[in-house]
């Protein structure tokens, strides 16, 4: 007879439910997001095969590639990969965490914090302050814009512990305030600055260095890996806080740190790519979807971050004569998808 | 330590409550709802409390729950301060269904019960074969291992209860908080999860709830806990508590108290203005 209850593996004291869909999906999703990385750093100025592409990635292939792929491409495609990943499993903790699928860290100001600040530097100490205005510098400055914002927020939508609702609201005007102060940033500085301004706001992943791959990468794992430990500890807190405390779990303590997670991985990613839009806010639905997953699954959502922002930036790079930055392309992507996303819900 | 909770263990058996509260006071911000509050939970019984809306029912569940933390005063659970104990050893010993719980969209019934193990489980255990052997006991018991597949938002109101009392049964525990489990449910519906209620009491399990409708606590219950105003007006066994009397006293209600035609219970026939016979509407007046 089938058993009612779902299966697992068990390895001595080790045991964990098995949903062999949710983990088929998961691996597919890797496994076309590492595609796509290979292929984008295949494509360039001139393009280099696949199998030699895997090869110097393993460290097999020849000096002459290795130049081109790890020195001039990999950065690139990688800085893609793990700013994807960061935003898809910052969308999903939010989103979680709000228990409202429009948690995104876009909504919740961190974006629109990193991005004020970032636009502070460029225009108003502007082309002076060489020392401040160089791209880790920027990179630094956009990371604590987005986290005060992100505790901002956090702290004023606490009121004996956090609503969904209110945090959203609380996010989306402490967000408007940022976009207001940077439009008006905008509006009073020099045109070349806002040039330049403008090409960061809408987020890139144009000429990335080693330098700036490795910060985000080791941030990002530090950080996965924190959100690996406690993520057990959150499954009550879909239920909602009273469930959550029933079942023996401290929720307010798992949730802040999870959200301080969300907050840093958002961070990072702004930090390291710009505020790219749309990612951390389709990524889970996606996963959520593709999974069959009643809520956003961490891993997947991360794999579909990556995929998007990897695929969208080589759509970016080669679908026009010109070379776009990837904001553009997955707000061209996100966009449409939150339509019919919010249009299959209404027909339900 | 050892010797004092082991005979807060047998207390179930033996006849010595194993949850109760001293001089609680407690609220809501600047307000306080009950203040000074004895009471005591007889143990393997099933307790309802009673009382006019704002007297402080749910307060008085959330407060022996350890939800609400009291200003002053203490909840005792096998003899323990429940605040100087682990939250994680509390959800073994005390399961609890608050008010109208919501599911994440999709999930489950078999995930959603699942979820009871919780207090069991660690980071590296999730999915012990104990677990899920609890899981479909707990399944079985409330009726609804048919159901296991099924999305929890696809269930009616009364089937979607019994999948979240299956869960709190799923925490392995003999003693149960439920917070009104028959709100939004229609009579037949209710019935069906009080019945549910009496099974488990059969089982074994030991059920505080909070009701509304005064004939079905009278009818389910083997304790009354009469609350007005933050305090107790009365506790003990329907037969002895409810009387015309005291539903004034407790609601301002005018009501006949007679026996039940069906049960071994009272039944309280309320007295509103119109559509009664005006004789007894006058004499019960006076």
């Amino acid at each position: 007879m089938k058993r009612a209850v779902p299966p697992g593996v068990r390895f001595g004291q080790v045991s964990f439910v098995w949903r062999p869909w949710v983990a088929g999906v998961t691996l597919l999703l890797a496994a076309a997001a590492f595609l796509v990385f290979c292929l984008s750093i295949s494509t360039g100025d001139f393009s280099i095969g696949l199998p030699r592409v895997i090869a110097t990635i393993l460290g097999q292939g020849e000096r002459a590639d290795a130049f081109v792929i790890m020195d001039l491409r990999m950065p690139r495609a990688l800085a893609g990969l793990i700013v994807g990943t960061a935003l898809g499993v910052s969308g999903a903790i939010t989103q979680s965490v709000a228990r409202n699928p429009l948690a995104s860290p876009d909504v919740l100001g961190i974006t629109g914090g990193a991005g004020m600040v970032a636009v502070f530097l460029v225009t108003v100490s502007g082309g002076t302050a060489a020392a401040i205005g160089s791209a880790m510098g920027l990179s630094a400055a956009a990371l604590a814009g987005g986290l005060a914002t992100g505790l901002l927020v956090y702290f004023l939508a606490w009121r004996r512990g956090i609503d969904g609702f209110r945090l959203i609201l609380i996010g989306i005007s402490v967000s408007a305030m940022t976009q207001a102060i940077t439009t008006w940033l905008l509006v009073r500085a020099d045109i070349r600055d806002v040039a330049r301004a403008q090409a960061w706001l809408v987020g890139s992943l144009d000429d990335r260095s080693w330098g700036e791959v490795r910060v985000a990468f080791w941030g990002t794992l530090v950080l996965l890996a924190v959100v690996c430990c406690v993520a057990f500890q959150f499954k009550p807190l879909h239920f909602g806080d009273d469930i959550a405390a029933g079942l023996g779990v401290r929720y307010s303590v798992v949730r802040g740190v999870l959200l301080l997670c969300a907050v840093l991985l958002a961070g990072v990613a702004v930090s390291a790519a710009g505020p790219v839009p749309f990612v951390a806010l389709v990524a889970p639905q996606v996963a959520m979807r593709l999974a069959r997953y009643p809520t956003p699954p961490m891993a997947a959502s991360g794999m579909v971050g990556a995929l998007l922002l990897t695929g969208a930036d080589l759509i970016a790079r080669t679908a026009l004569p010109i070379t776009l930055p990837v904001g553009v392309v997955t707000a061209a992507i996100g966009g449409p998808f939150l339509v019919y996303l919010l249009v299959r819900a209404n027909r339900k | 330590m050892a010797a004092q909770r082991s005979t807060g263990m047998e207390s179930g058996t033996t006849g010595v409550s194993r949850l109760a509260v001293r001089g609680v006071t407690v609220g809501y911000g600047g307000r306080t709802v009950i203040d000074d509050l004895d009471a005591v939970i007889p143990p393997g019984l099933v307790t309802t409390i009673i009382g006019p809306n704002g007297c402080g029912k749910t307060t008085l569940l959330r407060t022996l729950s350890r939800l609400l933390k009291p200003a002053r005063g203490t909840v005792v659970l096998d003899g323990e301060d429940i605040a100087t104990l682990r939250t994680r050893d509390v959800a073994k010993k005390l399961g609890l269904l608050p008010q109208a719980p919501v599911a994440p969209e999709g999930l489950t019934v078999a995930d959603l019960v699942a979820r009871g193990r919780h207090p069991h489980q660690s980071w590296l255990r999730q999915w012990s074969s104990d677990d899920a052997d609890v899981v479909e006991r707990a399944l079985a018991m409330t009726g609804v291992s048919d159901l296991a597949d099924r999305p929890v938002d696809s269930l009616s109101g009364g089937q979607r209860q019994r999948v979240w009392i299956s869960m709190t049964l799923a925490q392995g525990t003999d003693l149960l908080l439920l917070d009104e489990p028959t709100t939004y449910l229609d009579l037949a519906h209710a019935i069906d999860v009080l019945d549910l209620v009496d099974d488990l009491h059969e089982s074994g399990c030991a059920v505080v709830m909070v009701l509304h409708d005064l004939n079905l606590a009278t009818r389910y219950s083997d304790n009354l806990i009469v609350m007005r105003d933050g305090s107790i007006l009365a506790q003990g066994h329907p037969r002895d508590v409810i009387t015309a009397e005291l539903l004034y006293e407790a609601f301002a209600l005018r009501a006949e108290v007679i026996d039940d035609p069906v049960g071994d219970r009272p039944l309280i026939v309320p007295i509103g203005r119109t559509h009664v016979r005006l004789d007894r509407a006058r004499r019960k007046g006076d």
